[in-house]
């Protein structure tokens, strides 16, 4: 998020567009609802369900998976046209030859143009244009419903777009504002959990990095960008990769069609997994070590809106499972490497001083209130609010994006969309949540269909119904709602048993490698 | 600003109710409709006080302190009227508290205490609402309901999820779920709001019950391991156990101001879970046995050095994990770019 969460009192208008705000971030979802109620705040919603957050909006549009990039462009084609444009912020802020760039782009995306595409109605569409253009400040959200796509960055680029043209960027209550949907995923990017970077993204093929990470690490270091996950996987499928170390994770269920996976797996020399169960994937593994919960360790997790935040151990590790950072130094000793650390908060103290953007944090300055990044020295207050006043680049590029249909749409075979994602009382590949068993009672597989499409097939609720796309198929219980469109299937790919990821397709956004969990093409029959 | 409490000069804030001031500086006054959270809703009347210059006894919680009002909390009159209401509470409900859940949590045994009320003057004896035990994680008892209204204000302003409202009329009003159903049969999507900002046992969090008195707890601050919104806990850690028996939603956390959705206030089953894996394991034609750490280690290293000697260092991938801390994503990046001289690594942010 460029924003922080308290800051959701300081807008007054957002859209929500490709997230289940109150299934999968339901605490934002709770923030957003109260400043909907306290008045302060008019919500505008986008997305292909009629999700919870709908009930609150000003304006629900729906619009079919995968139509973005067509829906942003006529918002923003709406806007210009009538001169709600941000005219100051653009002159000051913006490369003028990248809005030109974008006008121009845009000004294909007419209304009746973008209903075509998308289903959403031009007055609709107008209406949106309109609250939002004239807003003073308004806020955009959004998660994997942006980013899961093939068109995943041309997606994200567009909110962009939108949120510079309107003016929106570094001020209180705007921004851009992804959420992010695990604990701790934005720690894991900024500590350089990445192929092409190191801390606080700084890219491992710049020489100078490389150099400077050489000298703090007393270590020759390759410079060669290296493999994305998705990546890896289908060089392991074809045997070039040989081996993975793979810690708390489980990718045979949350990976993209998982036939494939599955070979790519089998196929390793050796496999390693360190995590806290004996996952479908630990079962594959050639040796398992056990590690640790968040319950069990000292730390810190940075969330959505960059904020790090400490964790304290409460209880004791079972047997002889050991934090994820001691097996990483007893493999790292065993290595030569002469590591050294005795607690957390060593490994903290080492991060802060190759981490520019962690620079002035310490476990005591951090306390109950943690403190966001960018915090350069030890009297730096962090930033809530990025890019106040200026890019970190400079001037702001906006991207002319036109509109790309999704890698595989409906046909005559597989007349229905699929998509995938979370429902509240389940979490991921559910290592966690299935072990509570009132979340199980609560919420086992399914697939959530509309009524029509229900009626069409002759089955009512909880009954089985089979699935099936290219890739494979599950049998699972019938979710009759209102609030699917017709033509529209969606399953949740938290459960073993039904796995959502056998369905999916693995075609990749080609600058992101995301693979489109959000729309591909599926038959629905009674089971 | 200063006013005088009790006869003690005390700094008071713009803004701050009288209560709030009072609060703030140490003096306590039985308030159990206000909430920091809901606010005042001038309800119960618990906290009734003397204030020099207005007539009769005003509702501390929603007067606004002024400079140098002269307030009284304890006049013989603002006492009598507070024990009246505390008395009629533990009249008309059955607050068995030896079997309380809230026992030495609960705010009206606070109350009882300070005035020294050891037991209610009257007793009905007709008490007797159906227990609603439904929902999987919200144990409901309207026995013990003191109607003060901050369920109905945190479900319906906090957490905004419009389930909770008062029912019935008169004597028998009470807190319903939607069109008065069953809990589980309602909308709501047990987050639990209603359920830490209860002030006595009337809402408990079913999968604590029974797991230890507050006061024998430790309590720790941690941050939910569940989505990315870092949403604030308090665990409460029974040691002769070690286990977690309950979570609630850290007051003063700063994306969360308590607040916690379903996983992240019920879901720690996981933690001390039989399954939890509790040694190394090593794969021996196709089955797992218990490994040392020494062996296991050692294996892992033999492995990947020969298989980088063979193959070269870009033959390994090591996936790093989003649940995991910033200081093990930190190692284990270092242990790969520094150890096995490779920049294949990577984490599920896609996923
Ligand atoms: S658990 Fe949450 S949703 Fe359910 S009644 Fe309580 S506050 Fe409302
Ligand atoms: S259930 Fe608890 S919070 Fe709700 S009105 Fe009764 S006593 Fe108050
Ligand atoms: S309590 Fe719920 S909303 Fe808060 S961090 Fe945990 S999963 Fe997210
Ligand atoms: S706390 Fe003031 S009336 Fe209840």
């Amino acid at each position: 998020m460029t924003n922080d969460i308290p800051g959701i009192k300081k807008s007054d208008v957002a859209i929500i567009i490709g997230s289940d705000t109150s299934e999968g971030h339901p605490v934002i979802a709770a923030r957003i609802k109260q400043a909907v109620m306290e008045g302060t705040l008019k919500l505008i919603v986008i997305d292909p369900k009629e999700i919870k957050m709908a009930d609150f909006a000003e304006i629900y549009a729906q619009h079919r998976p995968g139509t973005d990039v067509a829906v942003l462009n006529g918002i923003m084609h709406l806007i210009i046209k009538n001169g709600w444009e941000d005219k100051e912020f653009i002159n000051e802020r913006v490369e003028p030859e990248s809005y030109e760039a974008l006008k121009a782009e845009v000004a294909n995306y007419t209304s009746d143009y973008v209903e075509k595409i998308s289903g959403v109605p031009a007055a609709k569409l107008e209406a949106i244009a309109e609250l939002f253009g004239k807003a003073k400040v308004g806020a955009l959200y959004y998660t994997m419903g942006i980013t899961q796509h093939t068109t995943g960055v041309d997606n994200v680029k567009s909110t962009a777009n939108l949120q510079m043209l309107c003016g929106n960027m570094g001020v209180p209550g705007g921004g851009v504002n992804p959420l992010r949907g695990q604990s701790n995923v934005q720690g894991a990017c900024d500590m350089g959990a990445l192929p092409v970077c190191y801390t606080a993204y700084q890219p491992v093929a710049t020489e100078a990095v490389q150099q400077k990470m050489e000298a703090f690490w007393g270590v020759k270091l390759s410079n060669k960008p290296g493999c994305t996950m998705t990546v890896a996987f289908d060089k392991a499928y074809e045997g070039e990769m040989k081996a993975f170390y793979i810690m708390g994770e489980n990718p045979l269920i949350s990976d993209p069609d998982l036939h494939h996976i599955e070979h790519a797996i089998d196929n390793l020399e050796f496999l390693v997994v360190q995590d806290i169960f004996l996952t479908e994937t630990a079962q594959k593994a050639d040796v398992v070590l056990p590690a640790t919960t968040y319950a069990e360790k000292d730390g810190t997790f940075s969330n959505t809106e960059r904020r790090v935040q400490r964790l304290s151990k409460a209880v004791n590790a079972p047997g002889q499972a050991k934090h994820d950072w001691e097996i990483h130094q007893l493999v790292a000793n065993k290595l030569g490497l002469n590591w050294n650390y005795g607690c957390a908060e060593d490994i903290f103290k080492e991060i802060t001083q190759c981490t520019p953007s962690y620079a002035g944090m310490s476990f005591e300055r951090l306390g109950r209130k943690g403190l966001h990044w960018p915090c350069p020295t030890a009297d730096h207050p962090g930033t809530p609010v990025l890019h106040i006043g200026k890019f970190s680049k400079g001037l702001g590029t906006m991207f002319a994006i036109p509109f790309k249909a999704p890698a595989e749409v409906p046909d005559g075979e597989y007349p229905i969309y699929l998509t995938t994602g979370r429902i509240l009382q389940q979490f991921h590949t559910g290592t966690m949540s299935r072990k509570t068993p009132g979340f199980n009672r609560l919420a086992g597989p399914h697939v959530m269909m509309s009524v029509e499409d229900a009626e069409a097939l002759g089955v009512g609720n909880g009954e089985d119904v089979k699935v099936s796309t290219r890739r494979g198929s599950i049998v699972t219980k019938a979710f009759i709602t209102k609030r699917m469109p017709k033509g529209t299937a969606f399953v949740p790919f938290h459960f073993a048993e039904a796995p959502a990821n056998i369905l999916t397709n693995n075609a990749l956004d080609p600058i992101a490698k995301i693979p489109e969990y959000k729309v591909c093409a599926c038959k629905l029959e009674k089971a | 600003m200063q006013i005088m409490i009790n006869g003690n000069r005390m700094e008071a804030k713009e803004g701050q109710t009288v209560l709030q001031a009072a609060l703030a500086n140490g003096v306590y006054i039985p308030h159990l409709c206000y909430h920091e959270k809901v606010g005042a809703a001038g309800k119960c009347r618990a906290c009734v006080v003397e204030i020099d210059g207005m007539r009769g006894l005003q509702t501390s919680c929603s007067v606004l302190a002024k400079e140098g009002m002269v307030v009284n909390t304890q006049t013989e009159t603002a006492l009598q009227a507070q024990r009246l209401v505390i008395d009629l509470m533990l009249s008309t409900g059955k607050h068995d508290c030896l079997a309380c859940e809230q026992n030495g949590h609960c705010e009206l045994q606070d109350a009882a205490y300070f005035l020294g009320i050891e037991r209610p003057s009257i007793l009905y004896a007709d008490i007797d609402r159906e227990i609603d035990t439904t929902s999987e994680f919200v144990h409901v008892d309207r026995n013990k309901c003191i109607s003060c209204g901050r369920c109905v204000a945190a479900c319906n302003g906090t957490v905004v999820n419009q389930v909770i409202d008062f029912g019935m009329r008169g004597h028998s009003t009470e807190i319903v779920f939607n069109t008065n159903k069953k809990m589980a049969d309602s909308t709501c999507v047990q987050c639990g709001e209603c359920s830490q900002i209860c002030p006595v046992g009337a809402l408990i969090d079913k999968n604590s019950i029974g797991k230890g008195r507050i006061w024998e707890l430790d309590k720790v601050s941690s941050v939910c391991p569940y989505c990315g919104v870092g949403c604030k806990l308090e665990l409460y850690v029974d040691r002769k156990t070690n286990k977690i028996v309950k979570v609630e939603g850290a007051e003063d956390g700063p994306t969360n101001d308590g607040m916690l959705c379903i996983k992240g206030r019920y879901g720690y089953d996981f933690v001390g879970h039989p399954d939890r894996l509790k040694t190394p394991l090593i794969k021996e034609n196709g089955q797992f046995r218990e490994a040392t750490w020494d062996e296991a280690i050692d294996l892992v290293v033999s492995k990947f050095s020969a298989i980088k000697e063979k193959y070269g260092p870009d033959s390994i991938m090591a996936l790093s994990s989003a649940k995991v801390t910033n200081e093990e994503n930190y190692t284990f990046q270092k242990l790969v770019r520094t150890g096995f001289q490779t920049n294949n690594v990577d984490h599920c942010a896609r996923l």
